[in-house]
């Protein structure tokens, strides 16, 4: 069907037994609400740092274990390896532009997804926007950055 | 004693849920990873969905990868839609004002695509992989939303 998934039957059902377990844990964790978010940002209550420092530990020792036992994986043929991406400008600018928003809004794409679960409908607002800014940037980076020769080709 | 009640500063509502929550997010990124080999982030799903309706050269490099972004982002909503219903409290909607809301989603969605990934893809899968570009994003992003929500609570903004 599409170059990630290498038309294995299971690769879309595994996926989305990913999302489930992912979603339910943004839940759990209260992550998909603003306010708790709003909270940490304001020295309130420091539970987020619980919450993305055990995600981050997590899959820290599984993405360690799979590199170094190497091989590829079941369902794609792709060779495990770490996430890593290039560093450039646009990281930091991004960086600071996500945490305006962030920080203004207490919410981020997979809580917000979240969000929407629970029933919570005005996250619409938030999705919007989401859509909208993405949609910006891109437009942004095509027609402004193709013209001054910036940013064109800077993501690896 | 002494650490009961840094902890219930730190803390006010308890460490369990937070440390659940987040280990079931560490889970459900490895599921994928470990059948997939994809280190899997949500804010990418933003512009390879508008690949289905925009001819933008951005977004149609995310075509490859639009439809499996589209049922993990579906997993994710009914992931939280079966725990809000079951075992959590129900339904409930936020008090923070549609204008913050809308507003924050567009520095979100336009920052996270810049800065190529977002709590997700940085913060779990960039930060778990060790990833010097990752951790400047999470510090960067961590350091202006504090900044950032601390000003405006300050100027009077509430919820």
């Amino acid at each position: 069907m599409s170059a990630d998934d290498g038309g294995h039957p299971l690769f879309l059902p595994a996926v989305f037994v990913g999302g489930l377990v992912f979603g339910v844990g943004l839940a759990v964790s209260e992550m998909a609400r603003p306010e708790v978010v709003l909270d940490f940002l304001q020295f309130e209550d420091f539970g987020l740092l619980l919450v993305m420092g055990g995600a981050a530990t997590v899959s820290g020792i599984a993405f360690a274990v799979a590199e170094r036992a190497g091989g590829t994986a079941p369902l794609t043929e792709r060779a495990y390896a770490r996430r890593l991406k290039s560093f450039d400008s646009n990281v930091l600018v991004g960086g600071v532009v996500f945490g305006a928003g962030w920080g203004l809004s207490g919410i981020c794409p997979g809580a917000a997804y979240a969000s929407l679960g629970v029933g919570n409908l005005p996250i619409l607002w938030a999705v919007g926007g989401m859509f909208a800014g993405a949609y910006l940037q891109g437009w942004l980076r095509e027609t402004v950055g193709a013209r001054s020769g910036a940013g064109a080709g800077a993501e690896a | 004693m002494a650490l009961e009640s840094t902890l219930a500063g730190l803390f006010p509502n308890g460490t369990a849920h937070y440390l659940l929550g987040g280990l079931l997010i560490g889970l459900g990124t490895v599921f994928v990873y470990a059948l997939t080999a994809i280190p899997v982030g949500a804010s990418t799903f933003l512009e390879s969905t508008l690949s289905y309706v925009s001819d933008r050269q951005r977004f149609a490099k995310y075509r490859a990868s639009r439809d499996w972004r589209v049922v993990f982002s579906v997993g994710i909503v009914l992931g939280a839609a079966a725990y809000a219903f079951t075992l959590g409290e129900g339904p409930w909607t936020t008090d923070v004002q549609p204008w913050r809301l809308a507003l924050g989603g567009v520095l979100v969605g336009a920052g996270t695509r810049l800065g190529k990934g977002c709590t997700s893809g940085h913060g779990v899968c960039g930060v778990g992989s060790r990833s010097r570009t990752s951790i400047l994003n999470v510090a960067t992003f961590l350091a202006v939303a504090i900044g950032t929500a601390q000003l405006v609570a300050a100027v009077g903004v509430t919820p």
